[in-house]
């Protein structure tokens, strides 16, 4: 196709500079206020070239902490940290292995299995949040890395995506491997695992994102400060009742916090693409 | 080395559907058996149970000596070459071949001389370090072959291992294939539902319909005494000719009137009696030699190069000569057939059996 109106290419430039101005700005502000300290934000005047405060705030969140937070900012993001990776890791073990049984093994029930599996795509946390807590609870797991972690692995969307790719592999593949002497167990490691390593990383983004966003599951079930994520950090250096907010540290803290997701993307994007271009079915 | 037996072997699958009815063949240590049938028909269920990736509902097979009916895929002692190569994409070509021999606990030297040798066989040595993906169709199906050559099996077995590759290199691949059986003398079961490598591969054929063998024997007797219509009209392109007829005596048929003489013909026919005739369309001959004749009109005429189809009807059925180019005008609309006793078939109508003589 040959094309050549440039009025209309710099309309489309146009649209899209505005599209990444709208979300590009509030990330950009949140990064300038990490850079000023909290009297030039709070004067409502804040510059939009960066302050020399950077090395100061950035030291004390992660040090220290905000008065308010009570924990320095890297203790939360090592709780964050451990809990996003527990999920995601945790979500594709579980997945893997019940998407394996189902697909490749036929035992009685197994259509229920898998139903009652897919049925909880219906009860995501929020739903089941009063049940969970209770057994939660009851298990000694409050204010544990267990606790967090583990009722947000059980759901069904890994299963049902492995399932799904499990299903595009020809069966002729695990017939081969039975000629060659290899049994379930090798079946699954030499040829599935290898196979997977896109679906893998897919999901492993997918899920490390959502277990460092979490919010209401560990506001509801960690008391100690010790034990709090970033998010709940965020929240609660700026919902203050008396004292002055240090805009200055929140601003620094968002920031961290998005750090970790931001290089989980990158990073594992390279192995999409790697994945994409050297495996094929 | 090994023979394969199978001994009234059966397979119902859920809902009792019978897709192998009692299937009963000796295969000879080092031959190449080649089953062949229209789709559905149970070759390849009767290839996977001797594979034993299906279970088999009755009967027993043995491989040598051994019943194998219990035994796991990776004991029987056999390899398989797949339709679609079903070669482990993320392994090397080397990896690919090595794999099921390191599954075995044999040692990496063996290992690495046995994928050498088949890679030196089969002209793949360049491509040991590639992966699957890089190959061409023919190349995959080479790596398959390897695959199941470095096991140094009793058993081969081909699931339609040609019908992905172009035409060309499908006629290329089937001397190959029929090349390397020759050298290694393993034994071999090949399913197919293309005649064509039915007939040029087979030391025994096998014709199969409806879950049930209709006959065994060379590709030369397939040809030329099939004994059901079925094989008849399966074996063979075009496919034999069947003309309603009519029993007049020994040694005579009639078609819409027209007298038939015939060699191969059961005794004891009730003259009368409805009978189907039998003819190949290379068998018959635009011409008035002879004393048996039949004349044809002429509908249109296929073009194939050396030789041309003349389609049409003799005493109202449809009926195919074929004739070498040039030797008939393309516009004849009448032709007068002669007909050599020899070639012709006879079939029972009710049964489908062939009426030869008994032999």
């Amino acid at each position: 196709m040959v094309e050549n109106r440039p009025y209309r290419d710099l309309m489309a430039y146009l649209v899209l500079l505005m599209g990444v101005v709208i979300v590009a700005f509030p990330v950009y502000l949140a990064v300038l206020g990490s850079t000023f300290d909290a009297a030039t934000i709070s004067n409502g005047n804040m510059p939009l070239l960066p302050g020399d405060q950077a090395g100061i705030n950035y030291s004390q969140a992660l040090l220290s902490g905000g008065r308010l937070a009570r924990e320095p900012v890297s203790m939360m993001m090592l709780n964050s940290f451990i809990m996003a990776m527990g999920i995601a890791i945790g979500k594709i073990l579980i997945s893997i292995l019940s998407a394996f049984a189902v697909v490749y093994f036929s035992f009685p029930f197994r259509k229920t299995a898998f139903w009652i599996i897919f049925i909880t795509l219906m009860l995501p946390v929020e739903v089941r949040i009063y049940p969970t807590y209770k057994i939660v609870a009851d298990l000694g797991l409050l204010d544990t890395y267990a606790g967090l972690i583990l009722p947000l692995i059980a759901s069904a969307t890994g299963t049902l995506l492995f399932r799904q790719f499990f299903m595009t592999i020809p069966d002729e593949l695990l017939e081969a491997s039975k000629i060659d002497g290899a049994g379930p167990f090798r079946f699954f490691k030499d040829t599935l695992l290898p196979l997977s390593i896109t679906t893998i990383a897919a999901l492993f983004v997918i899920q490390f994102i959502y277990g460092w966003n979490q919010y209401l599951w560990p506001l509801l079930i960690t008391t100690k400060s010790s034990m709090q994520t970033i998010v709940i950090g965020i929240k609660k250096m700026i919902t203050t009742q008396d004292a002055l907010t240090e805009w200055q540290i929140a601003m620094t803290t968002a920031v961290l916090a998005m750090i970790p997701p931001v290089l989980v993307v990158i990073f594992m994007q390279r192995l999409f693409v790697k994945g994409l271009v050297e495996t094929e079915k | 080395m090994a023979g394969v037996t199978l001994d009234t072997v059966r397979k119902v699958y859920a809902g009792n559907v019978e897709a192998v009815k009692g299937v009963s063949l000796g295969i000879e240590d080092g031959s190449f058996c080649v089953l062949v049938g229209p789709s559905g028909c149970g070759k390849s269920t009767l290839l996977r149970m001797i594979a034993g990736l299906e279970t088999i509902s009755g009967g027993a097979i043995k491989i040598g000596d051994r019943v194998v009916n219990e035994v796991e895929p990776a004991d029987r002692d056999i390899a398989m070459v797949f339709q679609n190569y079903a070669l482990y994409p993320h392994m090397s070509v080397y990896d690919n071949m090595a794999y099921g021999l390191k599954n075995r606990g044999t040692p990496k030297d063996e290992i690495e001389k046995r994928v050498k040798e088949a890679a030196r066989i089969l002209a793949i040595e360049p491509f040991l370090d590639r992966k699957p993906r890089a190959l061409s169709g023919g190349q995959r199906q080479r790596v398959a072959m390897g695959r199941a050559i470095v096991r140094k099996p009793q058993v081969f077995l081909f699931d339609e291992p040609l019908s992905n590759l172009d035409a060309k290199l499908r006629v290329q691949m089937r001397v190959e294939i029929k090349r390397l059986q020759r050298a290694l003398g393993v034994t071999s079961v090949y399913v197919t539902h293309d005649q064509v490598e039915a007939m040029t591969l087979s030391d025994k054929l096998v014709v199969m319909s409806g879950g049930q063998i209709e006959q065994v024997g060379t590709p030369a007797d397939v040809y030329r005494r099939p004994e059901t219509r079925f094989v008849a009209t399966f074996i063979g392109s075009p496919p034999m000719n069947i003309l309603p007829g009519k029993v007049e005596g020994p040694g005579r048929v009639s078609v819409g009137g027209q007298m038939v003489n015939v060699t191969d013909m059961r005794e004891g026919l009730a003259p009368g009696s409805a009978i189907e005739v039998g003819l190949r369309p290379e068998d018959v001959q635009a011409g008035t030699t002879g004393n048996s004749t039949l004349t044809m009109d002429v509908d249109f005429v296929e073009e194939l190069g050396a030789t041309q189809l003349f389609h049409g009807k003799v005493a109202g059925a449809e009926f195919v000569v074929q004739a070498s180019t040039g030797q008939l005008a393309a516009d004849t609309r009448s032709l007068t057939l002669a007909v050599d006793p020899q070639n012709v078939h006879l079939f029972d109508p009710q049964t489908t059996k062939r009426l030869g003589r008994q032999i």
